[in-house]
């Protein structure tokens, strides 16, 4: 059988450096399947995130020469083996160990945006009518695996690090499908402008050309978004009311 | 002594799949702290790879459905030995689950009068699966978590229970390793409820994601729980075959349910040839006729290739023993053939099966809408598990509970496609509603010091042995012997040899050595998931030996008939005295009159 070597990310807390491993590959190999025969047999505590290896569950993501990939659907016979394979953990986020990153920010962001809030029922039993062409449009959003590669190759998270004001590609996606959601029935554009901050995204597309689901972030769901925001904070009949309110209530 | 830090919750969660996600959402809302631990991140479980449906009589597509006809089509399908109290507990509170998650925000696919759409699957008799597309567990996952979040629970992100502890004849917590870091956890609650999923990582050829290691059976049996049924493993009928990569990841039945269907290499649709008599009344004479079934003619009967799962596996396996199976060693899998009924076939396909066209094309160059899948059976689900009351979802070991995929007794001697996402949503709520009433009604019990320091020297052992064995090459042996000797087709003799062989990995299991520290060392985390693997495997052979017959998912080359006199029992393995598992028999309760009579009229 052929061999191809790959250059694993080792190490701990962002220090550490590529250490080449050579195994054999078959055919159909994707890239996780040859990590996982160098963890079996050259390196067993190669630490690498893994769940389903159908491209379904989003853990396997990482930086596959040099490009923010799942590596379980990156088949090796896309990749030029004459050449070392570079793996590395995605960037955007804390290094934890080898090819795993500490994620968890994530999770606390989605916590604090604005939950799914339904009108009332339309039926007596409690249930919703909707036509399927109005949730095609947030079923794209919710094909998300939460992969984060968007949030990965995200300059603003990347490379500015606004991790504190941006909530990233990902997260703006969730609140389009909310947003956008037939039932939902409540306003999340003053935080998409402020503590979301929807400002910062300069619709570059990064974000959109990595999805491994190819949903597209940047057209259907940051734009559209963006469209509401602007339509709202200077709509002028808005910004009246609020600076007759702003009189009422006094400074 | 190893550092152990310390986290008391009125009710624990171990697993945050469906299951554990909606009996922790339950749980909280009884006003209990909520504790809920999670192998992985959040919202990356199991559940996730479920496509095709989740069952819920609604009646929305055929109105002749009810709870009713769903509750005999999941006894028939499990051959009887169900719990039949769970039975008709699921079918009948399926679709107030099913209505809730749209409550908390999942989208499922839409009918024309704007209901939420049902598709055809095998066993049911009607269409009856809410889905979107064929990414319904996403779907369901991502609601719960999504929904799960804002409830006020205490998640614990990739952390792994090794023990439980019990004290006073009931359960008072656990210890745990967190990934990160290699620290030690102890987790003191009230109540536990196991939702760790199944076993499909004893087998080589598996659906199931590395998480599927048995945990949950595992530690219920050594904190005194009795298993049920572990002889009834679901072989999935279609899961890739090529490339070798890819072979086991799950083909959805959905395929099947669009119309999709099976040949062999002559080209015949086999299925056709052997239907059981259990099945005759309901099954179609003809592809013509189960073509109309699929496109909603309701005077039509389902195509063979909608029976149960046990048993269109069985027909793949016999396909291809008989040499009349595909290049690589399964059968084709055909849904582009519709595109000689349907006008725009080929955007239908990718509507309606959209990861399934995604992943032949991403992982195998296949364009599933011009070409034939090749598929086989793979380890996907196990019917056994946790011994639990139909109601509370308690195990026999006070203040321990189970659901989903770890418990046992809905499904019986086989499940029916889709009945898993809502046995998780019923039961999981039915599991974090009783363990929220037990922490309530019972006051804490603290683990045992002296057992909690002897477990967590237990859990650091493998790095005593460095130059041990590796884990991963004692867990391929494990998966290799249990594919070909304890597999889809089974035999005393191989089975004999396969308890022989148990006993040698044991020795070897407790011989592996890690490198490494404990930070994040998967090395570590297989030598420890290992005792599950080995402990969910000897109940299943031990099972599998002493029934004699075939049923459902348990097929005996050496006894291929049912028997009669195994039909009244469940197999119940309870802990032994040298710290082994002793086999036991349970009979069935006798199935209540107005139940009994309802099997009668739907026979």
């Amino acid at each position: 059988m052929p061999h191809a070597t790959f250059e694993l990310f080792r190490g701990n807390d962002g220090t550490g450096q590529l250490v080449p491993y050579e195994t054999e590959v078959s055919e159909g190999m994707v890239v996780l399947d040859a990590v996982h025969a160098i963890q079996a047999t050259q390196a067993t505590d190669l630490a690498v995130r893994w769940n389903c290896k159908a491209g379904k569950c989003g853990s396997c993501s990482a930086e596959i020469n040099g490009k923010p990939r799942l590596m379980c659907m990156t088949r090796l016979n896309e990749l030029d083996l004459t050449r070392p394979v570079t793996v590395e953990p995605i960037r955007a986020f804390p290094h934890q160990r080898d090819l795993v990153t500490d994620v968890s920010w994530n999770f606390r962001v989605k916590q604090k945006i604005r939950k799914f809030t339904p009108r009332p029922p339309d039926a007596p039993d409690g249930t919703w009518r909707m036509q399927q062409e109005d949730v095609d449009r947030v079923q794209e959003f919710r094909k998300c695996i939460e992969c984060f590669l968007c949030q990965d190759v995200c300059h603003v998270l990347r490379d500015h690090h606004l991790h504190e004001d941006f909530i990233g590609p990902r997260y703006l996606v969730h609140v389009a499908a909310l947003e956008m959601h037939p039932l939902d029935v409540l306003d999340r554009r003053d935080e998409l402008r402020k503590a979301h901050g929807i400002g910062y995204c300069n619709i570059t597309k990064c974000c959109t050309t990595v999805c491994p689901e190819g949903i597209q972030i940047t057209d259907n769901a940051i734009i559209p978004l963006k469209e509401r925001v602007m339509d709202h904070a200077f709509d002028p009949i808005v910004k009246l009311v609020g600076m007759m309110k702003g009189k009422i209530a006094g400074p | 002594m190893p550092e152990i830090q310390t986290f008391d919750h009125d009710v624990l969660v171990i697993g945050a799949g469906g299951a554990g996600l909606r009996a922790a959402i339950e749980a909280a809302s009884k006003g209990v702290s909520v504790g809920l631990v999670c192998k992985s991140l959040l919202g990356k479980a199991h559940t996730v790879m479920a496509e095709g449906g989740v069952a819920a009589a609604m009646g929305n597509v055929d109105d002749r459905d009810n709870w009713r006809v769903h509750f005999t089509d999941t006894l028939r399908g499990g051959q009887y030995l169900n719990n039949w109290r769970m039975a008709e507990l699921h079918a009948k509170e399926a679709p107030d689950r099913v209505r809730e998650l749209e409550a908390w925000g999942a989208l499922f696919d839409r009918t024309a009068d704007g209901k939420i759409l049902q598709r055809n699957f095998g066993g049911h008799r009607y269409p009856r699966l809410a889905h979107v597309g064929d990414r319904t567990g996403l779907e369901m996952i991502r609601t719960l978590q999504d929904h799960g979040i804002h409830q006020g629970i205490d998640v614990h992100m990739e952390v792994t229970i090794v023990t439980l502890f019990t004290r006073q004849g009931r359960v008072a917590g656990a210890l745990a390793y967190d990934r990160e870091r290699g620290r030690l956890r102890l987790f003191r609650a009230r109540a536990i409820v196991i939702a760790t999923g199944g076993v499909g990582r004893a087998y080589k050829i598996t659906s199931n994601s590395w998480e599927y290691t048995g945990d949950g059976q595992s530690l219920a049996l050594s904190a005194g729980a009795a298993l049920q049924d572990m002889e009834f493993v679901q072989f999935h009928p279609t899961g890739m075959v090529w490339p070798p990569s890819v072979r086991g990841i799950l083909v959805t039945e959905g395929v099947r349910g669009e119309g999709g269907v099976l040949k062999n290499s002559e080209g015949r649709r086999f299925m056709f040839e052997d239907i059981p008599e259990n099945y005759r009344a309901q099954t179609a004479d003809t592809p013509e006729e189960g073509w109309r079934y699929v496109i909603g003619d309701k005077n039509a009967r389902r195509p063979p290739e909608l029976l149960t799962r046990d048993h269109v596996a069985r027909c793949i396996v016999r396909e291809v023993r008989e040499g009349r199976g595909s290049p690589h060693g399964g059968v084709f899998l055909d849904i582009a053939w519709i595109k000689e009924k349907l006008p725009k076939a080929a955007e239908h396909i990718r509507k309606k099966l959209p990861s399934m066209y995604h992943q032949f094309k991403q992982l195998a160059d296949i364009d599933i809408t011009t070409t034939p899948m090749e598929v086989g059976p793979t380890t996907h689900y196990i019917m056994g598990g946790i011994r639990v009351d139909g109601d509370s979802q308690m195990s026999t070991m006070p203040g321990l509970f189970a659901a989903g995929e770890a418990a046992a007794g809905l499904h019986g001697a086989n499940r029916l496609g889709g009945n898993s996402l809502s046995d998780l949503l019923v039961f999981g709520k039915r599991a974090g509603e009783y363990a929220a009433a037990f922490a309530r009604e019972h006051a804490a019990v603290a683990p045992d010091g002296g057992e909690v320091n002897e477990a967590a020297r237990d859990a650091l052992s493998p790095f005593d042995r460095p130059t041990g064995e590796s884990p991963y090459a004692v867990q391929h042996d494990l998966q290799e012997m249990m594919q070909d000797q304890v597999g889809i087709v089974r035999t005393e003799s191989e089975m004999i040899q396969a308890v022989e062989g148990l006993v040698r990995l044991r020795q070897r299991a407790a011989r592996v050595g890690v490198s490494g520290n404990r930070e994040y060392n998967p090395g570590w985390h297989t030598a420890l998931d290992l005792r599950h693997l080995l402990t969910v495997s000897e109940a299943i052979v031990t099972s599998a030996l002493a029934r004699k017959e075939s049923r459902g998912g348990h097929f005996r080359d050496d006894f291929p008939e049912k028997r009669a006199e195994y039909a009244g029992f469940n197999y119940v393995l309870r802990p032994g005295v040298d710290g082994g598992m002793e086999l036991g028999k349970e009979p069935i309760p006798p199935v209540r009159e107005d139940l009994r009579a309802l099997v009668e009229e739907y026979k």
